[in-house]
């Protein structure tokens, strides 16, 4: 216990600053302001895996690290959709996977975002569209905010979820 | 007849070292298979694959000293197959009872290829054709047995597949599982690229093991077109798989210790893989190495800054890591949950051919960078890790000492880093031979086999992960435990979905 407590200790805070959110990667702009008067900035995520080779999901598991400290900014992730306000998907979405990420919109309350994350997320990537995936996720479910990458880095992801939830400029 | 006389009889296979080849008739097929059973060997791989001329040929990967060898046989020509009262539509006989993993792997030929083997289980598994009427899941019967079906969106940031939990009250009786969710045809996608655009997908067929696929691939194409790596490249290859297997290493402990409560691991192993992951694109110019290596080579040298910045982080890690450990070893309610956990004892993980890092938790000390080094892990001199607890204990203590000894590794490699070019060109490759590249990355071994026709592009690349093999155990491992424990033992074996699904 005590050697626990000094390593908390030692180590102290090394959170760094969140970046700014970035205009270019906004596909559509819904009501913004309403939806930002109910959701404040205390954002609940739920990330979809419709078909990905797991590379942005690393990279969205270290928004949760104590660097990007994604907690600290009011945004956690939830293990239901019906908690979420934002659904983080990445892809392409395969066809095996289409009715699950479908279902899970619907079961996330309006109103509701969605950012599609990755290459794969954003037109299909290296895998493209074939008679097993559909390709980019707008193909299955509407988008708000697309950020590419293979994978994109966690503060381009981070970046990319503060879009969709600033008011459109 | 003994396994050293199917390799007498073999031919060489480029790629991989130690790796040969022999086509075999419907009756050979059978008894290699039971020779290397009986003989401890181990299956690595199954797959097909269509020739020019249309005839289904199958192809069998077997691990066993002093090497592995492949066979491939034509699917028409196994008589007793064509024979099988049971099963009129049978092609192939099975390798089931000598090997139980085979049987994902020839339902996965019969959906992409339409050609079953004798096994019985004639389910789909990769492609969900089942229809409206739903997968026949195995039901479990008896008074208070209840389902929990589970995925495939599941509560975590993790891939998605289902789970079907036959329980009573919280002990688990059974779990079948049902994958293929991200099945988004990478094979069938592999035939529409060049060689060199090949090697992109490579690394992306499960992205936590770039290296060991990217890698596995390169050395299947140079050794078709006969192209020698430059030492140096060896060298930085080996690096780079070191250090996606201690990034992953990081992660897994981290969430082991969060999975039984204690948060504070999740904290402190995730900062010091983001350091590490940091200290990665220092050094190549990527967090994670998914286009590190290309054919002939690697895409960019080491800089001296780069491998300053490596030895740093290494340093640290080697400290934090022991420090984090000691935390480990002596907190109660963690060694509470562990120990005893998902047990899959040395006899059965045989029986079943539990491989890799969950295999040498439980007794199955096979690593292919010490029984089948390929350069330049003959120089350095890997030790092998190896435990018999089988439980998540054992999975847990095994990747602390792989966090060391790759540690060791990257030191050596960064100490002896031979000069001279990091790629050479890459002749193109003659058509219509089989390639054969075998890595074992940092869940275990991972095989590519590769045929590339007469127009440049592929014919055919099969990837093989090691959860093929290691699925199947899981659902051994959760027997008689309780639900709760299930996120745990899942986690203390870390699967691929992607690299499972294709």
């Amino acid at each position: 216990m005590l050697k626990t407590l000094r390593q908390i200790g030692r180590i102290g805070i090394v959170t760094e600053p969140a970046p700014a959110a970035d205009e270019g990667l906004r596909l559509r702009a819904q009501l913004q302001s309403r939806i930002l008067e109910i959701m404040g900035r205390a954002l609940c995520i739920r990330a979809v895996d419709a078909g990905s080779c797991n590379g942005c999901e690393l990279e969205i598991h270290a928004l949760n690290n104590a660097i990007y400290n994604i907690e600290g900014l009011g945004i956690r992730f939830v293990a239901s959709p019906r908690h979420a306000d934002l659904l983080l998907v990445t892809g392409p979405v395969s066809k095996h996977m289409r009715a699950a990420l479908q279902r899970t919109y619907a079961a996330t309350p309006d109103p509701k975002l969605v950012v599609a994350v990755g290459d794969c997320g954003c037109n299909g990537g290296i895998f493209g569209e074939s008679a097993a995936s559909l390709g980019r996720v707008s193909n299955v479910i509407p988008v708000d905010v697309a950020v590419p990458g293979c994978p994109p880095s966690p503060t381009r992801i981070l970046s990319a979820i503060l879009t969709a939830i600033s008011a459109a400029a | 007849m003994s396994v050293a006389r199917w390799f007498e009889a073999s031919s060489g296979v480029p790629g991989a070292p130690g790796v040969r080849a022999l086509s075999v008739s419907g009756d050979q097929w059978r008894s290699a298979a039971e020779g290397f059973a009986s003989a401890g060997g181990r299956l690595l791989a199954l797959w097909a694959d269509r020739t020019p001329a249309a005839d289904l040929t199958v192809y069998a990967a077997f691990a066993a000293s002093p090497g592995v060898l492949v066979l491939d046989l034509r699917a028409d020509e196994d008589a007793v197959a064509s024979d099988a009262a049971a099963d009129a539509e049978a092609r192939y006989s099975g390798l089931e009872y000598s090997f139980p993993a085979a049987i994902r792997m020839q339902r996965a030929i019969a959906d992409q290829y339409g050609v079953r083997s004798t096994c019985a289980d004639r389910r789909p598994w990769q492609k969900h054709s089942e229809g409206s009427a739903g997968y026949p899941f195995v039901r479990v019967e008896g008074e208070g047995v209840h389902e929990i079906p589970v995925g495939p969106v599941h509560a975590g940031i993790i891939e998605p597949g289902h789970f079907r939990f036959s329980v009573v009250g919280e002990k688990v009786l059974r779990l079948e599982q049902r994958l293929g969710y991200t099945h988004k045809g990478i094979e069938q996608r592999f035939t529409e690229l060049s060689v060199d655009e090949a090697q992109r997908l490579a690394a992306r067929v499960s992205a936590d093991t770039a290296v060991g696929f990217s890698w596995a691939y390169a050395q299947a194409l140079e050794g078709l077109a006969r192209a020698e790596v430059p030492p140096r490249a060896a060298y930085l290859r080996a690096l780079c798989l070191e250090l996606e297997r201690v990034q992953n290493h990081l992660g897994d402990l981290g969430a082991l210790g969060n999975d039984a409560g204690f948060a504070f691991g999740l904290a402190q192993f995730s900062r010091l893989k983001e350091y590490l992951l940091r200290a990665t694109e220092t050094a190549f110019g990527q967090r994670y190495l998914l286009d590190a290596i290309v054919p002939g080579g690697m895409a960019r040298d080491l800089a001296k800054e780069g491998a300053a910045a490596l030895e740093q982080c290494i340093e640290m890690l080697d400290r934090e890591v022991a420090l984090l450990r000691g935390i480990y070893d002596e907190h109660s309610g963690l060694r509470g949950r562990f120990v005893g956990a998902g047990l899959v004892a040395p006899a059965l993980a045989a029986r079943l051919g539990l491989t890799g890092l969950a295999g040498r938790a439980s007794g199955q000390d096979y690593d292919l960078r010490v029984d089948l080094p390929c350069p330049p892990f003959g120089e350095l001199g890997p030790k092998k890790c190896g435990l018999s607890g089988g439980d998540v204990a054992a999975r847990v203590a095994i990747r602390f000492d792989e966090v060391f000894e790759s540690c060791r590794l990257m030191r050596r490699i960064l100490d002896d880093l031979p000069p001279g070019p990091h790629r050479v060109a890459v002749p193109p490759p003659p058509a219509h031979e089989l390639g054969v590249g075998l890595i074992e990355a940092w869940r275990g071994p991972v095989l590519v086999a590769l045929t590339v026709g007469r127009n440049g592009r592929i014919h055919r690349c099969h990837p093989h992960d090691p959860s093929w093999q290691n699925w199947p155990v899981l659902e051994h491992a959760i027997i008689d435990n309780i639900v709760p424990d299930f996120p745990l033992i899942n986690k203390s074996f870390n699967l691929s979905y992607s690299g499972h699904d294709l």
